[in-house]
């Protein structure tokens, strides 16, 4: 088993709290500009969606790092993608290949992501909806099904 | 700085000009900001006799220290300017997102000043600042103008902006942010109209820092674990505050059919459970404010029929306003209603009870047929709902209603059936439930309001007093003993609420008021000196507004309430036989503030406060 940042979107309240976690964390500022994390806000739909690292087990920013900055590790039970700023020259291949917008420049001569906190993450820490854990991704394997199934019930319920 | 970003943003719309200064520090340690450091400015700047639509007059965006940080719900932002419904101190604050964005541009306030010659918008991306053409805009409704701007200038703009209603001076129009949340009273939104500015769009990139960084964390940590009140996190976690609709009708104070009594018979079919029928993606599921942790808002939609619509809300003083006020029934016409008002930019406090007057003005024979063009009686959701629509554009006697409820009443001889103080339209606790906040709604600055000195909720939802004041437990709501002083120190305690930049829901559900002030203390690094030190701070700044009003030709005469309340006992419900009783309140709440009896500060008190102004 593995730990991973998992994200509820039932539970996101849109509150971008998680922004400020994680800026205030790894800047010392509050500036959303900088967080790791970005919620994306759907509000006509009431549709929450933070968007974070998914720590890919073949890395596309790795994949196209020319200089092999960007590396896999392991914190606290959790595998994660991480960034060797030693190496890095800030030539932003991997933030055009990540699909997801989860690395980004910072510019200061290096490029950054989510590395988990070394295994603590402060959104986590944070988000009081609780819509991101930091768990046994397995836990949470049958989350998704057991929400479909609920609404096939109550629609049997309703019928 | 730290917690200010230190800068001001000045736009001269009659020269087309900006310009960036620095804060004053003095100005934010003794006002701290939105509501405070808007007074200090609006004080230092403005003559308070000015017509609040001339070009004189100005309009101010103030964030506060603790906008833009994750001090729980540090999101706000507060309108001040000298109101044209009421001709005293407009303080309007609003969450979303555009305050905090405002503060990472790099700015903790703006000052808009004059009047620009055509529409116009104002565009801020961090340094860049530009005075942009609005004529497109123009007569667009606050959702469409908040999607042309996020097309036009930048998908990630924050907008904050009028609706048909400011463009047309309703007098009780405000200003729409992140489509639905409202600066909402005291037509703050006709002001920003007056100047020709229909909306101001900002996105910032920079950070805000705070004086003791792991002081901050911790103490917002603590401000976490204490926020799990049973009534705010609970109740209103649930369906937000439309669950306090059927509450407030058990208590006999729901205001109905324009305050006449305080039990509606449909209470239940407005109430939480049933618009979380509407509510999209799930009965529970809420939408926060920026930083929040108790999210109160909910995205509804009703799909079909006369009443279609979609958008935020209602909230609990929607459903009172625009439902039990005008003896609406329907849950989806006081939806509709509320889509409507947050479109158009109106009030839907100031809306509901100005047509709820109408309608007793209407059955009591006051009000003919011939001048509303229809029948006007209680109940009737579909007559809310069209004249709303021609209040926002002045049509027909939709212009008589955009004046507000006291303006309607005087008009047609009966002032008395405006349920206002000083003008402003009365929200949802009909103040014969509970004497503190009937003294509250008498002499709270800018009028009837609810949310600038929260006694209501000790009197009756069984809210922690914060341990603000030593009474050793909940307040009986029928007593006027103690009751001055609980209102002055709530009074004086939610100034600081509304300069902090957080929103003042998340600290009334502390049952500790030192969370608070150490969220403040480790944001900005002042020191307060304990709960006296900061209700000082607080108090400065309620005194500062109460000689804005009296400069602007308020006077004690003004700290009153209508002759309903102080007269005529409520006729059923557990408030049955209850009147308002002021004058046993008053004279005490005076001398406990340091005025005359007069209601006029003395020169000890302002030289106790550090206020250097004469009358």
């Amino acid at each position: 088993m593995a730990k991973a940042l998992l994200v509820n979107l039932d539970k996101c309240t849109g509150c971008r709290s998680c922004e400020l976690a994680c800026s205030f964390k790894h800047h010392g500022e509050f500036n959303p500009s900088k967080s790791n994390i970005q919620v994306s806000i759907f509000t006509e739909n009431a549709f929450y969606v933070p968007m974070v690292c998914t720590q890919c087990d073949k890395p596309f920013c790795g994949e196209v790092c020319p200089t092999g900055a960007i590396y896999a590790a392991e914190t606290n039970g959790a595998y994660v993608v991480l960034v060797d700023k030693e190496k890095c020259v800030g030539c932003k291949m991997c933030t055009l290949a990540c699909p997801f917008g989860a690395i980004t420049y910072q510019s200061n001569g290096c490029v950054q992501k989510c590395n988990l906190c070394e295994g603590n993450p402060e959104c986590v820490t944070f988000c009081i909806p609780g819509a991101l854990e930091f768990k046994d991704w397995e836990l949470r394997t049958a989350r998704k099904s057991r929400t479909y199934a609920e609404k096939i019930y109550h629609q049997k319920e309703a019928d | 700085m730290n917690g200010w970003v230190g800068k001001i943003l000045r736009v001269d719309l009659s020269k087309n000009r900006v310009s960036v200064e620095d804060l004053r520090e003095e100005a934010a340690h003794d006002y701290i900001g939105g509501r405070g450091l808007g007074i200090k400015y609006l004080y230092d700047e403005i003559d308070p006799k000015v017509d609040p639509f001339s070009r004189e007059n100005k309009l101010m965006l103030v964030t506060g220290p603790l906008t833009g940080t994750n001090a729980l719900a540090g999101g706000r932002y507060t309108a001040v300017t000298k109101s044209p419904l009421t001709g005293a101190i407009a303080n309007s604050n609003s969450g979303g997102y555009f305050g905090a964005e405002l503060k990472y541009a790099g700015y903790d306030m703006i000052i808009l000043e004059g009047k620009a010659k055509a529409p116009v918008y104002l565009w801020i991306e961090n340094d860049s600042i530009e005075i942009r053409s609005a004529k497109h805009l123009w007569g667009k409704d606050s959702h469409q103008t908040t999607e042309l701007i996020a097309a036009e200038a930048d998908e990630d703009a924050k907008v904050a902006c009028i609706g048909p209603a400011g463009e047309n001076l309703v007098k009780f129009a405000n200003i729409m942010n992140d489509n639905g949340r409202a600066a909402g009273r005291s037509g703050v939104g006709a002001v920003m109209g007056s100047k020709n500015l229909k909306a101001v769009a900002v996105r910032g990139t920079n950070g805000v820092t705070v004086a003791d960084p792991e002081g901050f964390r911790e103490a917002v940590l603590a401000a976490i674990k204490e926020f799990h009140d049973p009534y705010m996190s609970q109740v209103i976690g649930n369906y937000g505050t439309s669950d306090v609709v059927e509450f407030s009708n058990e208590v006999g104070l729901l205001p109905t059919r324009n305050f006449q009594t305080g039990v509606f018979e449909g209470a239940s079919k407005i109430g939480g459970s049933v618009i979380a029928k509407y509510n999209l993606r799930g009965a529970t599921k809420t939408k926060a404010c920026f930083g929040c942790p108790l999210g109160c808002g909910r995205v509804t939609r009703v799909p079909d029929g006369e009443f279609k619509g979609e958008g935020e809300g209602p909230e609990y003083e929607t459903l009172g306003s625009l439902g039990s006020v005008c003896g609406v029934e329907n849950p989806e016409a006081v939806m509709k209603a509320n889509y409507i008002c947050n479109r158009m930019g109106m009030d839907t406090i100031s809306a509901g009870v100005t047509i709820g007057c109408a309608m007793e003005l209407f059955e009591k024979g006051y009000l003919p047929e011939k001048d509303v063009g229809m029948s006007l009686k209680f109940g009737d959701g579909q007559a809310m709902v069209h004249l709303l629509e021609n209040a926002a554009r002045r049509k027909g006697f939709g212009d008589v209603i955009a004046e507000g409820s006291y303006r309607l009443a005087e008009r047609y001889g009966h002032p008395e059936l405006s349920m206002t103080a000083k003008k402003l339209e009365f929200p949802n606790y009909d103040p014969r439930g509970g004497q503190g906040f009937a003294l509250a709604y008498a002499t709270q600055n800018r009028g009837g309001c609810h949310i600038r000195n929260e006694v209501h909720c000790v009197e009756f939802f069984g809210i922690s007093l914060m341990g603000i004041i030593e009474t050793g437990g909940s307040l009986d709501r029928f007593t006027t003993k103690g009751k001055p002083e609980v209102t002055k120190r709530f009074q004086d305690f939610y100034c600081m609420i509304d300069s902090s930049g957080i929103c003042n829901f998340i600290i009334i559900g502390m049952p500790d008021h030192n969370v608070f002030i150490n969220l403040m203390e480790k944001g900005t690094g002042l020191t307060f000196g304990g709960l006296g030190g900061f209700l000082n701070t607080g108090e400065r700044i309620f005194n500062l507004e109460r000689l804005f009003n009296l400069k602007a030709g308020l006077t004690s005469k003004d700290d009153t309430l209508p002759w309903r309340m102080l007269e005529e006992p409520m006729p059923e419900g557990p408030g049955k036989g209850h009147v308002v009783r002021l004058n046993e309140m008053l004279p005490e709440y005076y001398k406990l503030r340091g005025w005359t009896v007069k209601g006029v500060p003395t020169g000890r008190k302002l030289a106790e406060l550090g206020i250097s102004t004469k009358l």
